[in-house]
């Protein structure tokens, strides 16, 4: 692997990673492309997050949606584990709490297929420092 | 086939907005989405808390964001037939901005709302942490690129020194001095060590940023070695964080394979590697001396200071030790400069501060807050109050070593100083919230069963004397306390604090002491009436027959696990005191409200 050894090394990464994050949500399919994260914190994990995140990964899969499932950290909601954010393409991303594969079922049938909300939103209640 | 839904109206159904009518609130915008015929292109979605209970019911309507405040069931009518059906806001339901007094139409133009500021926790959630090149696509290791390439050490310590970093791992000591102490000191060789030794019962913090976000721990920690002038960086963790373990062990291979660890960084000739090292998960260990002894193989236990860790500390070279969350505000300081972050938080706590939330509070989880956020605000606000809408008592800051605040305290800000001086301590982020049912004094004695579990038994005062303190605290939750009793606590718990050699024994009375001066009469209550309003001390309370509500149905003499309810059917039953195991059961399975507790 290349290393990197200088700033500018550094910032050509950046911006082919993030140039790799957005091509995610821009890809040739906008329309199909969806983006999930699975907050695999050991919170998480304790409350089922790795099945969640197989069964996703698995009826996906099966059902023929073209999605990107990542795991990410803590989203601090720990009293509705396990949570994942969904991205849909042009959308702001939805957090759901307390999702098992049932509930998991009911996101893809619903949400990631026709954009119709259900129950089990958490809003997100902190502030990012990015501009 | 159906409409497609085209508008969402969540309703916010958090405890807040629950008890000011949120659910009928629901069932009314549902039922004028009905009559006006709009049921297949819009929906009603409940949702968890906005974390804005005092505008609550809270009604926010996508796509457009709009954010509604105070919302009546009566308004689900003008709601429906102006925004649903003629896309037209109400206008006076919005959310009007205290300062310039004006309605703000969409909630991404009022994000103050939001108490929670994200700066250490900012890629917690965001990035997948087994990827570096996510770091990466979130400006990682710039800040190491650029101390390294255009900063000298002194003026990287020079920015933190700004920025007024203070250690999140409690105590609050200057970041910058500290790293300008250890740059000082001359050795041949240095350390940079992280104390990942979270021990505080209910805290996460650490461990979440460890593995949410690995690398800026990583970062930081180089950013330390290169202004100290250390090649070498030491992880302790404890063996009870295999996630965190496993991630950081990723992370490290991975910013090797990148060159961002390891030789020559950034063509500069500067070299830094890091290694772990893992605890067994004392308590103690988090006490920097007795880290460095742990890290050397020694047994876990404190020494004298001075000499400090930055003067003489890992086999006997000078090193600095960080705790995790203090690590995790510096690659980002460095970026946006001191500046930035001290426009954060209050005039001598900057920036933000990482709790745990956890106890008798609905929205259990990991928040970070700017300093100078009270405690009200996070309680009730971002922890959406209390559970089961019972009554707020009190909430044990700062862990083990800090002590219980109260009502009195609610409007408190957060910050170093004035926890300090409210008998309490930031310390490294727990915070467990009490309520009406808890008995504080079997708080304190919880609180120091677990330092007597955990002194190291080096010195006398916190070996024997926490033992003792324990011992009175026992005595006292059985019933056999005298107000003699709390005199010998109050001054054995001084004797401790101004006697013990480590910060363990000088902080352990503090919840003893904490809870006897917010609490007192609760302490009499139990040794003077013998008696525990909270109905925790077991052998201060009895359950009881109500004679004139018994009905004789026998389902408490069924549920009783050890058969010690007498009486026939439709007959009054008695519970023999003597064969009593207090549990409760028959308390919880009455129907008539026949049991009480005395």
């Amino acid at each position: 692997m290349t290393k990197i050894k200088s700033l500018a090394d550094l910032r050509k990464k950046k911006e082919e990673f993030e140039q790799k994050l957005k091509l995610r949500e821009t890809s040739i399919n906008p329309e199909n492309y969806v983006q999930i994260k699975v907050g695999m914190a050991t919170s998480g994990i304790a409350s089922g997050a790795k099945e969640v995140m197989d069964y996703l990964i698995e009826e996906l899969g099966k059902r023929g949606i073209d999605a990107v499932v990542t795991q990410t950290g803590d989203m601090g909601y720990c009293f509705a584990e396990p949570t994942i954010e969904v991205k849909r393409p042009n959308e702001d991303p939805i957090v759901f709490g307390y999702v098992d594969t049932k509930k998991a079922d009911e996101i893809i049938e619903k949400y990631i297929k026709n954009g119709e909300l259900v129950e089990g939103i958490i809003p997100v209640n902190y502030e990012t420092i990015d501009e | 086939m159906a409409k497609q839904i085209k508008m969402h109206l969540l309703v916010c159904c958090g405890t807040g907005c629950r008890a000011s009518q949120s659910a009928t609130l629901q069932k009314a915008l549902e039922r004028e989405l009905k009559t006006n015929g709009l049921e297949d292109e819009a929906k009603v979605v409940t949702t968890g808390c906005f974390g804005f209970c005092e505008k609550g019911p809270i009604v926010k309507v996508h796509p457009d964001n709009t954010f509604y405040v105070e919302v009546k069931p009566e308004d689900a009518e003008e709601i429906v037939k102006e925004h649903v059906l003629k896309g037209r806001k109400v206008e006076r339901l919005l959310y009007t901005d205290p300062k310039v007094k004006e309605h703000v139409p969409d909630s991404k133009h009022m994000g103050f709302y939001r108490k929670q500021i994200r700066i250490a926790l900012r890629n917690c959630g965001l990035i997948d942490p087994e990827n570096i090149d996510e770091y990466l696509a979130r400006d990682g290791y710039q800040a190491l690129g650029k101390v390294i390439t255009e900063m000298t050490p002194e003026s990287t310590i020079d920015v933190i020194k700004k920025s007024e970093l203070r250690g999140r791992g409690g105590a609050g000591f200057p970041t910058g001095l500290k790293w300008e102490i250890t740059r000082k000191s001359k050795s041949d060789q240095k350390y940079v060590v992280c104390n990942a030794d979270e021990g505080d019962p209910g805290a996460f913090m650490d461990r979440s940023i460890l593995e949410g976000d690995p690398h800026v721990v990583l970062e930081a920690m180089a950013i330390c070695g290169y202004a100290i002038g250390a090649d070498k960086g030491l992880i302790y963790i404890r063996a009870e964080y295999p996630l965190a373990i496993h991630r950081l062990k990723i992370a490290i291979e991975q910013a090797r394979e990148y060159g961002l660890l390891g030789k020559n960084l950034f063509n500069s000739g500067f070299n830094f590697d890091i290694d772990l090292r893992y605890g067994a998960g004392a308590f103690v260990c988090g006490e920097e001396t007795a880290l460095i002894h742990s890290m050397e193989g020694e047994r876990g236990e404190p020494t004298f200071k001075p000499p400090f860790p930055s003067v003489e500390g890992y086999l006997g070279k000078p090193t600095n030790v960080n705790n995790v969350e203090t690590f995790a505000n510096v690659p980002i300081i460095i970026n946006k400069g001191a500046d930035w972050f001290k426009t954060i938080g209050t005039e001598k706590s900057k920036g933000t501060k990482v709790f745990a939330l956890a106890g008798k509070i609905n929205n259990v989880g990991l928040i970070e807050i700017p300093m100078g956020t009270t405690l009200r605000e996070v309680i009730f606000e971002i922890g959406g109050g209390i559970k089961d809408g019972k009554k707020f008592k009190a909430v044990q800051t700062g862990g083990p070593s800090g002590g219980c605040l109260t009502e009195k305290h609610l409007d408190l800000p957060i910050e170093y100083e004035t926890l300090v001086a409210a008998g309490s301590m930031m310390g490294s982020g727990g915070m467990i919230v009490m309520d009406e049912d808890d008995c504080m004094v079997s708080v304190a004695k919880f609180f120091l069963d677990f330092t007597v579990e955990e002194s190291c038994g080096k010195c006398s005062p916190c070996r024997i004397g926490n033992k003792r303190l324990y011992e009175m605290l026992d005595t006292i939750t059985k019933g056999e306390g005298t107000m003699e009793t709390l005199d010998k606590l109050k001054n054995l718990s001084k004797v401790i604090k101004d006697t013990s050699l480590c910060g363990l024994g000088q902080t352990a009375p503090n919840p003893v002491l904490s809870t006897i001066n917010n609490f007192w009469d609760e302490y009499v209550e139990h040794v003077v009436d013998k008696k525990c309003k909270a109905s925790v001390c077991k052998s201060l309370m009895r359950y009881v027959v109500i004679p004139e509500n018994c009905v004789g149905c026998t389902v408490c003499a069924r549920n009783c696990p050890v058969n010690c309810i007498k009486g026939e059917r439709k007959q009054v039953h008695e519970i023999d005191q003597t064969a009593c195991i207090k549990c409760g059961a028959c308390y919880e399975k009455c129907k008539f409200n026949a049991i009480e507790i005395v």
